[in-house]
C-alpha cells in the first residue's frame, strides 16, 4: 500500500513539500509538477533537507514542467527522476492512492 | 451499495485569508450526504481553523467555526489535529474549541470529535485512505 504525492508550489515560497515529505511513507512517491519543480534542484538552500526527508520516498520531477521553465535537467537532485505525461499516469495506477498537495 | 469508502478531507490553511478552508467544509457538508466514512484531518496552518473565540464581525465575513459542531449530526465525528502543527504555532489543544458528537453505539454519550495525534499517526491515517481531497 502506497500513496503517489504531487506538490505544484515552489519550496521556496511555501512549507508545502517538507510538509508533504514529513507526512511519507516508506515506499511512497513524490511527484514534483508545476512551480513545484524547483524543489528537485541540486545546490539550492533547500536541496539538503529535501534529500534527508525524502529517505525512503521516491523522487520525480514532470519533465514538460521542467523544460518550460527552462531548468536543465542536469541541475536537478540525482535522486531525481524525470516522467512525462505518460510516465505521471503511470505513476497514478502504480499507487493506492494519489494525495495532491496544495 | 455497501461499499464505503474512506475519505480524508486534508485541511492545511488558516480559515480567513483564502477561501479554501470555507470550501472545504461545504464539500464535507456535501460529502456527508452520500454517507461515506468521513474523516478531517488538520495540519500545518489547518489548525487555525479550529480555534475558540472566532469573531469576524469586524472584517465582513461569515464566522463558519461554529459549523464544526454540527458536523457531528452528519456522523462526521473524526477531526484529527496535528500534534506537532500546533506546537510549531504555539497553541495546545485547550486553544482549540469543543467539538462533541452522540455516540449512537454508546448510549448516545457525548464524545470529543478531535482526537490530537502525532505527525507520524497523521501520516498513517493518511495511508489508510481511499480518497484524499486536499484543501
Amino acid at each position: 500500500m502506497s500513496t503517489l504525492h504531487t506538490v505544484n508550489k515552489s519550496p521556496f515560497e511555501t512549507q508545502t513539500l517538507l510538509s508533504c515529505l514529513n507526512h511519507c511513507r516508506e515506499g511512497d512517491a513524490v511527484l514534483l509538477i508545476e512551480d513545484g519543480i524547483y524543489g528537485g534542484i541540486e545546490g539550492s538552500a533547500l536541496s539538503e533537507i529535501v534529500k534527508e526527508s525524502a529517505a525512503g520516498v521516491s523522487l520525480y520531477v514532470l519533465n514538460e514542467d521542467v523544460k518550460a521553465r527552462g531548468i536543465d535537467p542536469g541541475r536537478l537532485l540525482g535522486e531525481v527522476s524525470g516522467v512525462d505525461y505518460e510516465g505521471f499516469v503511470d505513476l497514478v495506477t502504480q499507487h493506492d492512492r494519489t494525495q495532491s498537495w496544495l | 451499495m455497501s461499499d464505503t469508502k474512506k475519505f480524508l478531507y486534508v485541511n492545511r490553511k488558516a480559515p480567513y485569508g483564502t477561501i479554501y478552508a470555507l470550501e472545504s467544509l461545504e464539500v464535507v457538508l456535501i460529502g456527508a450526504a452520500f454517507e461515506q466514512d468521513v474523516a478531517l484531518a488538520f495540519l500545518d496552518d489547518g489548525v487555525f481553523q479550529l480555534t475558540k473565540g472566532q469573531d469576524t464581525a469586524g472584517i465582513g465575513v461569515k464566522n463558519f467555526s461554529p459549523t464544526f459542531r454540527a458536523l457531528g449530526d452528519y456522523d462526521v465525528n473524526k477531526l484529527y489535529v496535528e500534534r506537532e502543527s500546533l506546537e510549531e504555532r504555539g497553541l495546545t489543544e485547550d486553544d482549540l474549541q469543543e467539538i462533541m458528537y452522540e455516540d449512537e453505539d454508546d448510549d448516545w454519550a457525548e464524545k470529543p470529535s478531535i482526537r490530537i495525534v502525532s505527525r507520524a499517526e497523521m501520516a498513517e491515517i493518511m495511508a489508510e485512505q481511499d480518497v484524499i481531497l486536499s484543501f
